[in-house]
C-alpha cells in the first residue's frame, strides 16, 4: 500500500506541502521572534522592502508572515480536531444504522438527514453566532456540520459488508453482534473513512477561514480566515494582505486533497482511475 | 492643532468676505449611513436622522465652530443677570413649508409640550425651567427655577428642533401621519423618499433668509457598503461624504484625488470622545493603581497615528479640548510601560484575565481593540478580546458585565450636557449604556459637578471645571482614549459647506457650488 502511495507523484507533493505547513506551525515561535498581534515596524510595508519582515506589515503594522505561520496553527487544530469530533459522531452513528437495520437505520437516517437538509455553512454561522466565537465553538460547530456524510458513508460500508460471508462465519461461531461489528464489520470499512476524513480536514480548514472571514471568528487567535476578513476593506492600496493568507489556504487545502486522492488510490486499487494503478 | 486652526480660519475668511461670490444653483448629492428610520426630528434624533432633518427644521440657534451662539430663528437673545431669565427675539416673515405662519406659539409647544415628551437629552436641561412664555408673536421667555450655565447650548436644531403647532397639537406625536411628510421652517423642503435608495430636498422659495440657500436641490444617498460609498464618491456620483462614511484606510485615498478637499471640522458641538469604561466594582480594573496602569501602558499617538490615520486628538481627561470649560492642567499619560509595571507590581496584580469588549462599528474598531489588547500585555496584563454585536454590546454594558469596554459619547458643547453624566453618582442605573456605566462613586466629586452646573459666571465655571479635572484624571474613572475627529470629504468646488459645530447637519442652509 505504502508502495503505491509513495508512486503516486501527486501525493507525494501533497505530503511534503503538508509536512511544511505543519513544520511551521509548530516551529512558529523559534522561527518569529514577533508574536502575530505585536505592532513591529510602520503599517502598510510592502513585502520584500525589508529583510527581516519578508511579507510586510498589515494595517496594524505587524509581521504578515509571523501571522500567517501562528494562521497555519489554527488552521490545522481547527481541521483535525473537529474533522476527529465529527468521526466520532458519524462513525458510530452510521455504523448502528447499517449494521442493525430496521427501526434503527430509520431512525438515524432521519435524524442525519435533518441535518443535511440545512445548509452547512449557514447552520454552522448559526452555531458561532449562538455560542459566542472562541476556537472550541468554531471546532464545534464545524464537526456538528460534518458529520453527516460520514454517517452515510459508514452505513453504506456497513451494509455491504455485514451480508459478507465471514460475517455469517462469526456468526455461527458464535460471536455476539456488537463484538461482530466492531471486531469484523468495522475494521474492513476504515479505508474509505481514511479517504474522506482526509479531505474533511480540508473542507474544516476552508469553512474556518469562511467563518474568521465573516468576523465571526476566535478574535484571540490569529487565522487566515481573519487576515483576508481585516485585509478586504484595504485590498486596493495592500494586495499582500489578502493574497499571502490566501496562498497558504490554497496550498494546505490543495495538499490534502492530493493526499486524500493518493490514499483513496493506494488503498482502493480496484477503483483507481485507469493507468494510476 | 494647526491644520484644525487653519480651517477655522479660513472658515472665518469666508464668512467675513462680500456675498457677491455666492452663485445659486445646483445639486447636491451626501451620502447618508446607515438609512435613518424617519425623518421627524422631534421624535428621533440619531445620527443619520440628525444629519437630513437639520435641513428640513430648526433650532432657535445655531453654534460656530467655536461653539459660540449664532442666530437661527431666533435674531437677537438676551440673558439677565441672574441667569434666570432668556428671551428671544424671533425672525419675523418665517413660515412652515406648508405656508402657515410660525409664530412663538410654536416655540412653546415644541419646548414646553412635544419635545419634553419626546426628547430625553433635553428633557433633563428642561428639569432647570420654570415656565416657557410667549408674550407676543415674535418673543419668547424660557423663565428658570435655578441657573444653569450651560442653557444657551440647548437650542441646537437636534437638541431642540421647533415643530409645528398646527400639525402636531392635540395629536398622538408618535403616530402623526404628518411624521412621513415632515414639515419644518428650514430652507429645503421635503419632496420625496425612495426607501433604499435616497432621500429628496428642494429649496424653500420662501426661506426668511434673503438668497439662502444657493442650492435647488438635495439628495441624501443610501449605499449600506463602505467600499461602495468609497467607490461612488470617485466616480463622481455622490460629492459629500459627511464624517464616518467610508473607512478610515480609505480617507488618505480619496483625499488624493483631484477636485477633493477634506475638513476635521464640523463636529465641534458633539466633540465625540473615546474611552474604555473600566468596570470600578470588580475585578483589576477596580484598582485605582491598575486604571491607571492601563493609562500609562496604551500608545495612544500610535492609536491616532495607524488606527486613526492621524485624525483626532490624544485625549486628556473627560472633557475635550472642543468643549466649553476644558482644562489641560491635569496628569498627562503618556505612553510609559515601566511605570505601568511598577504600579501593576505594587498593587500586586497576579495576572487575572481582564475581558475587552470592541465596539462593533466596523474593522476600525476592532483594529483598536487589537492594537489596545498588545499594549496591555506588553506590560503584563492578560487581555482577551470579547467579540459582540451591536445588541450584545448594548446589553453587556448597560448590564455591566465587562471587564473593559469601548464607547465613545456626544459632549453637546457642555460638561454640563454631555460629561458629568458618565461621572456622578446619581447616573449610576443599570439598563443604559450612555450613562455611568463604569460604576465611579466620588461623592465629594459629584458635588463639584453639581455646583459647576448651576453657577452663572463663565469664570466662575471655568474655575470649577479645572479643579474637577485635576482631580478626576487622577483617579481615572474610564480609560480616556481619542478626541474623535471624522473627515468630512467632499469636492472643493462646493464652497461654505461645514461653517457651523455641527457641520453637514445644517450645512447645505449655505453651501453653494462654483461653476
Amino acid at each position: 500500500m505504502w508502495k503505491r502511495f509513495r508512486s503516486n507523484i501527486g501525493a507525494m507533493v501533497g505530503v511534503v506541502l503538508l509536512v511544511a505547513v505543519i513544520f511551521i506551525a509548530i516551529f512558529a515561535p523559534l522561527i518569529f521572534a514577533n508574536t502575530p498581534w505585536q505592532m513591529v515596524q510602520r503599517p502598510f510595508l510592502a513585502p520584500f522592502a525589508m529583510e527581516s519582515l519578508p511579507l510586510g506589515t498589515d494595517t496594524l503594522g505587524r509581521d504578515v508572515a509571523a501571522q500567517l505561520a501562528y494562521g497555519a496553527r489554527v488552521s490545522l487544530l481547527v481541521g483535525l480536531v473537529s474533522t476527529l469530533v465529527a468521526l466520532l459522531i458519524g462513525v458510530p452513528l452510521g455504523a448502528l444504522a447499517g449494521f442493525y437495520g430496521g427501526y434503527v437505520d430509520e431512525g438515524a437516517m432521519r435524524f442525519t438527514e435533518f441535518f443535511q437538509t440545512i445548509p452547512n455553512f449557514a447552520l454552522a454561522i448559526v452555531l458561532v453566532a449562538i455560542f459566542e466565537p472562541t476556537l472550541a465553538s468554531i471546532t464545534l460547530a464545524i464537526a456538528i456540520v460534518s458529520w453527516p456524510p460520514v454517517a452515510r458513508l459508514v452505513r453504506a460500508e456497513v451494509m455491504s459488508v455485514r451480508k459478507r460471508e465471514f460475517v455469517d462465519a462469526a456468526t455461527l461461531a458464535g460471536l455476539s453482534k456488537p463484538r461482530i461489528l466492531v471486531r469484523q464489520v468495522l475494521p474492513n470499512t476504515v479505508s474509505p473513512i481514511i479517504v474522506m476524513a482526509s479531505l474533511m480536514v480540508a473542507t474544516a480548514i476552508l469553512l474556518e477561514s469562511s467563518l474568521s472571514f465573516l468576523g465571526l471568528g476566535d478574535p484571540n487567535a490569529m487565522s487566515w480566515g481573519y487576515m483576508i476578513g481585516a485585509a478586504r476593506t484595504v485590498i486596493r492600496s495592500a494586495w499582500w494582505l489578502s493574497f499571502f493568507p490566501g496562498i497558504a489556504i490554497v496550498i494546505t487545502v490543495l495538499a490534502l486533497n492530493l493526499i486524500g486522492e493518493g490514499l483513496n488510490d493506494a488503498l482502493n486499487p480496484h477503483l483507481s482511475r485507469k493507468g494510476k494503478a | 492643532m494647526k491644520h484644525l486652526k487653519a480651517t477655522t480660519f479660513l472658515i472665518a475668511a469666508a464668512l467675513a468676505a462680500p456675498l457677491a461670490a455666492q452663485e445659486a444653483g445646483g445639486r447636491l448629492d451626501i451620502v447618508v449611513q446607515p438609512e435613518p428610520p424617519s425623518l421627524m426630528l422631534g421624535l428621533v434624533q440619531n445620527g443619520p436622522t440628525q444629519l437630513v432633518a437639520g435641513d428640513i427644521y430648526e433650532g432657535l440657534l445655531r453654534y460656530g465652530t467655536d461653539l459660540q451662539p449664532q442666530p437661527l430663528l431666533a435674531k437677537s437673545w438676551e440673558i439677565s443677570d441672574d441667569g434666570l431669565t432668556y428671551t428671544f427675539t424671533l425672525n419675523e416673515g418665517v413660515k412652515w413649508h406648508d405656508g402657515e405662519d410660525f409664530t412663538a406659539e410654536d416655540v412653546v409647544f415644541s419646548a414646553d409640550v412635544f419635545l419634553r415628551e419626546t426628547h430625553a437629552r433635553l428633557r433633563a436641561s428642561l428639569a432647570y425651567v420654570e415656565s416657557i412664555t410667549a408674550p407676543d408673536d415674535t418673543t419668547v421667555v424660557f423663565q428658570l427655577k435655578e441657573p444653569f450655565g450651560p442653557f444657551i447650548s440647548v437650542f441646537e436644531t437636534g437638541t431642540m428642533p421647533i415643530v409645528p403647532k398646527h400639525i402636531y397639537e392635540g395629536t398622538d406625536f408618535a403616530n402623526n401621519e404628518m411624521n412621513a411628510t415632515p414639515i419644518g421652517t428650514g430652507p429645503f423642503k421635503f419632496e420625496a423618499w425612495e426607501k433604499g435608495s435616497y432621500i429628496h430636498l428642494v429649496k424653500n422659495e420662501d426661506y426668511y433668509v434673503d438668497g439662502l440657500p444657493y442650492l435647488d436641490e438635495v439628495y441624501y444617498r443610501v449605499i449600506p457598503d463602505a467600499a461602495a460609498r468609497a467607490v461612488a464618491f470617485e466616480t463622481g456620483e455622490v460629492d459629500v461624504l459627511p464624517g464616518g462614511s467610508v473607512e478610515n484606510w480609505d480617507v488618505p485615498r480619496l483625499t488624493e484625488m483631484d477636485n477633493v478637499c477634506s475638513t476635521g471640522s464640523g463636529w465641534e458641538f458633539f466633540a465625540p470622545h473615546a474611552w474604555m469604561w473600566l468596570n470600578n466594582r470588580e475585578g483589576p480594573t477596580s484598582d485605582v493603581r491598575f486604571r491607571q496602569a492601563v493609562m500609562y501602558a496604551m500608545d495612544r499617538d500610535f492609536q491616532r497615528d495607524v488606527v486613526w490615520n492621524g485624525f483626532g486628538n490624544v485625549a486628556t481627561g473627560p472633557v475635550s479640548s472642543k468643549t466649553n470649560f476644558y482644562s489641560d492642567d491635569v496628569t498627562i499619560y503618556d505612553h510609559n510601560p515601566e511605570k505601568a509595571e511598577e504600579l501593576l507590581a505594587e498593587m500586586g496584580y497576579d495576572g487575572e484575565e481582564v475581558r475587552l469588549l470592541p465596539l462593533p462599528y466596523g474593522e476600525t474598531w476592532q483594529r483598536w481593540a487589537e492594537a489596545i489588547r498588545q499594549n496591555l500585555s506588553e506590560v503584563g496584563i492578560n487581555v482577551s478580546i470579547d467579540s459582540t454585536d451591536v445588541a450584545g454590546w448594548n446589553e453587556k454594558t448597560s448590564q455591566w458585565d465587562y471587564d473593559m469596554a469601548f464607547t465613545y459619547l456626544y459632549q453637546y458643547g457642555d460638561p454640563a450636557l454631555g460629561v458629568s453624566r458618565n461621572y456622578t453618582a446619581d447616573r449610576i442605573q443599570k439598563g443604559s449604556p450612555w450613562n455611568n456605566v463604569e460604576g465611579y462613586d466620588n461623592p465629594e466629586l459629584d458635588e463639584k459637578w453639581f455646583a459647576a452646573a448651576t453657577m452663572i459666571s463663565p469664570e466662575e465655571r471655568q474655575a470649577a471645571y479645572n479643579e474637577i479635572q485635576q482631580e478626576i484624571v487622577d483617579d481615572v474613572p474610564v480609560a480616556w482614549l481619542l478626541e474623535l475627529e471624522f473627515p468630512t470629504i467632499y469636492r472643493c468646488d462646493i464652497k461654505d459647506l461645514v461653517t457651523t459645530g455641527i457641520g453637514v447637519n445644517d450645512g447645505p442652509r449655505n453651501a453653494w457650488i462654483e461653476q
